[in-house]
């Protein structure tokens, strides 16, 4: 063979690791990403995994992928399909192939086409290739096995673990066609085997393997060249935004001196919400695993009326049980975040994927005139922004405030600058501070805020519920009070847009088109509208994160275009709203519910057609 | 936590109107508490009493002290939240049958189970007050009420073995009419380390009265009712003449004196075993047979988990290598670009 590479140069690229669930591939993208980010390239990622814990191996259902795209420019999204994919069996060749580029590079694990695989991956013929059409595409068949086996026959390790170790082999194959190094890879085996030498051992041999293999064979595939990214300077780290969303409420928590309170239970995807700050002892932290959804919330609730900064992090159906608690939350007029990250629904609905669809519940989904703040990260990495916003609004509001997020933020990941605390906004909690004066639902005449009082604090003692009441908490059945502090708690709602920065424009003010989108969308939209306004398309951008209340200049903004276009993974939610608070303006609608993100292409397409029309 | 002060009852006496129907035995409960309050030597402001919905939960409107009258239900899971959050509070929690064993069921046994340090009194009148007279989690089977019009054909609950079953460390019962034994329960109840079980029997005059009448009834309730006390022998009747033997396997009701049965067969009351085995005979005990169990049943020290979670962080805190967020922030894979 040619021992010289052709090397590709690219501004992105886009890689998938596809596999068995149980052959590591979520633990080799991650590895590879953070690689990447080391070596100093803008990464976004998109993990794709099947809700079974255990599919049956070797099955479509059981196929599990990790996607990461990375350039020398700002990344926004994952990437709509990969220029490689690297197969670990038949059946991720058939379920993903899907997912690369016309003419992409597929790398796949020869040893792994055999008669059962093949057959419970549902092929006919022995011949995956053909079966799925993939005559055109680059295909590089390795024997990922077979070397695995023999880097490994020196080593004292049963066969189990040494099929395990397929995946570094693979990695240290992807390492050496985009030139990066393998050393945070042995760094971090080293770090998670120190106590098994053995592993750490093979671990490396086979990832070196996977690296020479590459070297050796150079023809194979062409090597990508992706330079490094020019991005600000400073201190980076990865995150992705379930772990940016339990760190964003440590730092409210640290910057308001109120102790963190997190009452919560085990949902995909929201968990690792739970996880992360469930690690943090070290910081105070109080979490409570509870029995439900609703202890969930309610011990959070609890907390909150004892002083805490109280949380509690779920899901779509898990935000239906806490339903009726935020209303008491409403009514006691507590200070509580909840954090709901979306995955597909209704019901049980698909768990592992993303959608917007729970927008109408967080606003709406409760007994009763109940307004909450609503508000919606948009990057793995602003979800620490977001929590934190939500912390202090709740704070210094005595509201409860729902963030929302989703699973495609909460599971992807990108390298994110690292903020100091000292730059963090002031939170000032409502503590109420003269006895003489307090009274329970007393408030501030231009924030309709009610002060915080809890037990322990002197002088303070007073009852609080979700009956109706007084100024001074004594339940009252009167007419016009209720009517009264619905007003009052509407208002408070609405008062909080003085904490809401303005929507801004990206692209044209003059533009033919109005791009609006909210949430976890923003990369795939302002990467499409980049790439018009590249292309010499005159459109623009305003992505809310601010839902209630949405920001004050939306109305001159919407006003500034004769076209406007609601992009969301639903049916069409944020469209309704905006249709009911800003009805003069006339809303077109580009809708996707199919559990994985936009892709760019059809935004453009559709964007383009539009202004055509 | 005794910090020697000393309140009177109507010192936790709010100023709101009681509005609890004139002969309920709330009112009863209510000041048994209030004074047991006065004498635990806990500052007023750390009280905190929550309750869920029905009609005994409307008990924190009347108390002076921090309440939270909640939803229907989940009164468990927020005070858990509340004495989780600051284990320095005494935190009371109000519920009725229906509140804490129906809608609320579920956060009862886990409350119990984690052992929280809370007093629960279980207001049980055995049938649901505030939508007047359905049946409840407690109602006797075959009871005919507006919703089981041709009588329930369901088992109740009897709330002592959903306690034991949870691995519960406290369990007591008293009766609504004798407020100086619910005052003695509630002492001891609150004194106690880790989730505190009162079942209070409560006769609800409107929809369920006379309920206890087989047992509480003034004639016949000396030989009806038996109030242990730890380390004493197990004896009732209007003279104490009358002894809870173990025999096959059970408990027997016998006369001191009579049939051979002498002081030395009559059992003496351990609450603080940990076995379970005595605890759950003597909650099961019932008319005709065996005279109703009151008193302290179970009193057994274990870990709690308010101490436990402060414990936990205690001891991550001494090795910590994160002191702060800028510590955790910078932590792991980091790099600079420049």
């Amino acid at each position: 063979m040619a021992k010289e590479a052709k090397v590709v140069e690219r501004e992105e690229v886009v890689v998938r690791f596809s596999g068995d669930s149980g052959d590591g591939m979520q633990l080799t993208g991650t590895l590879f990403s953070d690689t990447l980010a080391l070596e100093g390239n803008d990464i976004s990622t998109f993990p794709d995994y099947p809700s079974e814990i255990r599919a049956p191996q070797g099955t479509i259902g059981g196929v599990s992928g990790f996607q990461v795209n990375f350039g020398n420019g700002k990344v926004n999204t994952p990437g709509d399909q990969a220029d490689v994919l690297v197969a670990m069996n038949p059946a991720a060749i058939k379920a993903h192939c899907k997912f690369v580029k016309p003419g992409g590079t597929i790398i796949y694990d020869r040893d792994s086409l055999t008669e059962k695989n093949l057959k419970k991956a549902g092929y006919q013929t022995n011949d995956p290739i053909t079966e799925c059409k993939l005559k055109d595409y680059n295909i590089v068949p390795v024997p990922v096995t077979e070397l695995t086996k023999s880097a490994l026959a020196d080593l004292d390790l049963d066969n189990k673990s040494i099929l395990r170790s397929k995946n570094m082999f693979a990695l240290g194959l992807i390492c050496w066609v985009f030139n990066r190094p393998v050393q945070h890879i042995e760094e971090f085996i080293q770090r998670k085997f120190a106590k098994k030498p053995l592993i750490v051992e093979a671990n490396k041999k086979v990832l070196k393997a996977g690296f020479n293999y590459g070297m050796n064979v150079q023809a194979m595939t062409p090597q990508y060249m992706v330079d490094k990214a020019k991005i600000e300077k400073g201190k980076y780290r990865n995150i992705n935004g379930n772990v940016a969303t339990a760190w964003g409420l440590l730092a409210a928590a640290e910057k308001s001196g109120r102790p963190l309170f997190l009452g919560s239970y085990p949902i995909t995807p929201a968990t690792e919400v739970l996880q992360a700050l469930s690690e943090r002892k070290d910081l105070g932290v109080k979490s409570f695993q509870a029995e439900d959804e609703i202890a969930g919330i309610c011990t959070s609730l609890g907390a909150s009326f004892a002083g805490h900064l109280a949380v509690t992090s779920t899901s779509g159906p898990g935000l239906a049980l806490k339903g009726e608690a935020i209303g008491l939350a409403v009514m006691a007029e507590l200070p509580i975040v909840i954090v709901n990250v979306q995955r597909g629904g209704p019901s049980t609905g698909l768990p592992t994927k993303t959608e917007q669809s729970d927008l109408m519940q967080a606003l709406y989904g409760r007994n009763g005139e109940s307004p909450v703040v609503v508000l919606a990260a948009s990057t793995p990495s602003d979800c620490f922004e977001y929590a934190y916003k939500a912390a202090k609004i709740a704070l210094e509001r005595m509201v409860p405030v729902i963030l929302l997020t989703d699973g495609f933020l909460a599971n992807g990941s990108e390298p994110w600058k690292i903020p100091a605390m000292a730059d963090m906004d002031v939170i000032t909690p409502r503590i109420a501070k003269d006895p003489e004066t307090f009274k329970a639902y007393a408030r501030d005449p231009e924030l309709l805020a009610r002060e915080w009082a809890f037990p322990g604090m002197e002088g303070f003692q007073h009852r609080i519920g979700g009956l109706e009441k007084d100024i001074n908490g004594s339940v009252s059945h009167d007419f016009d009070n209720h009517q009264k502090m619905t007003d009052i708690r509407e208002g408070k709602v609405a008062k909080v847009v003085d904490m809401v920065p303005d929507v801004e424009i990206y692209g044209d003010e003059d533009a033919d088109l109005l791009v609006v989108g909210w949430g976890g969308t923003y990369g795939h939209l302002v990467t499409s509208v980049r790439q018009l306004r590249e292309e010499g398309k005159k459109v623009a951008l305003a992505h809310f994160n601010y839902i209630n209340p949405l920001p004050k200049n939306t109305e001159e903004v919407f006003a500034k275009f004769k076209d406007i276009v609601v992009c969301e993974l639903n049916m069409g939610q944020f469209t309704a709203y905006l249709r009911d608070k800003l009805p003069q303006f006339s809303y077109k609608q580009y809708n996707k519910v199919k559990g994985i993100p936009f892709d760019v292409e059809e935004l453009k397409n559709h964007f383009v057609q539009l202004m055509e029309d | 936590m005794a910090e020697n002060v000393t309140y009177t009852l109507k010192d936790f006496k709010s100023s709101n109107e009681v509005r609890w129907c004139p002969g309920c035995g709330d009112h009863a409960v209510m000041n048994a508490i209030q004074k047991a309050m006065a004498t635990l030597g806990k500052k007023h402001e750390d009280y905190a009493v929550v309750s869920g919905i029905g009609c005994s939960s409307r008990f924190p409107y009347y108390m002076s002290t921090f309440g939270f009258h909640t939803i229907h239900g989940r009164a468990a899971a927020i005070a858990s939240g509340v004495k989780s959050a600051n284990p320095n509070l005494s935190v009371w929690q109000i519920s009725g049958d229906g509140d804490a064993l129906a809608i609320g069921g579920n956060h009862f046994i886990h409350t119990v189970r984690r052992n929280i340090d809370l007093n629960i009194i279980l207001f049980n009148n055995r049938i649901y007050g505030l939508t007047k007279g359905q049946y409840s989690p407690t109602s006797e089977r075959g009871k005919v009420t507006k919703t089981s019009p041709f009588g329930t054909i369901e088992e109740p609950f009897n709330p002592g073995n959903l306690v034991l079953g949870a691995r519960g460390t406290f369990f007591a019962r008293s009766i609504d009419s004798n407020v100086k034994h619910s005052q003695e329960v509630c002492t001891a109840a609150a004194k106690h380390k880790g989730t505190s079980v009162v079942e209070v029997l409560q006769n609800c005059v409107i929809f369920n009265h006379g309920a206890y009448n087989d047992i509480n009834d003034p004639k016949t309730r000396a030989d009806r009712q038996i109030f242990l006390k730890h380390g004493e022998k197990m004896l009732f009747g209007a003279n104490n003449e009358k002894g809870l033997v173990w025999e096959n396997g059970d408990l027997k009701a016998v006369v001191v004196g009579e049939n051979g049965y002498t002081i030395d067969d009559v059992l003496v009351h351990d609450a603080k075993t940990e076995s379970m085995n005595l605890h759950h005979a003597l909650i099961e005990m019932a008319l005709p047979s065996l005279p109703v169990a009151f008193g302290v049943i179970r009193d057994v020290e274990a870990p709690f988990y308010d101490e436990e979670m402060e414990k936990q962080i205690a001891h991550v805190q001494e090795t910590r290598k994160i002191t702060c967020m800028d510590d955790l922030l910078n932590s792991g894979d980091t790099w600079e670009v420049e």
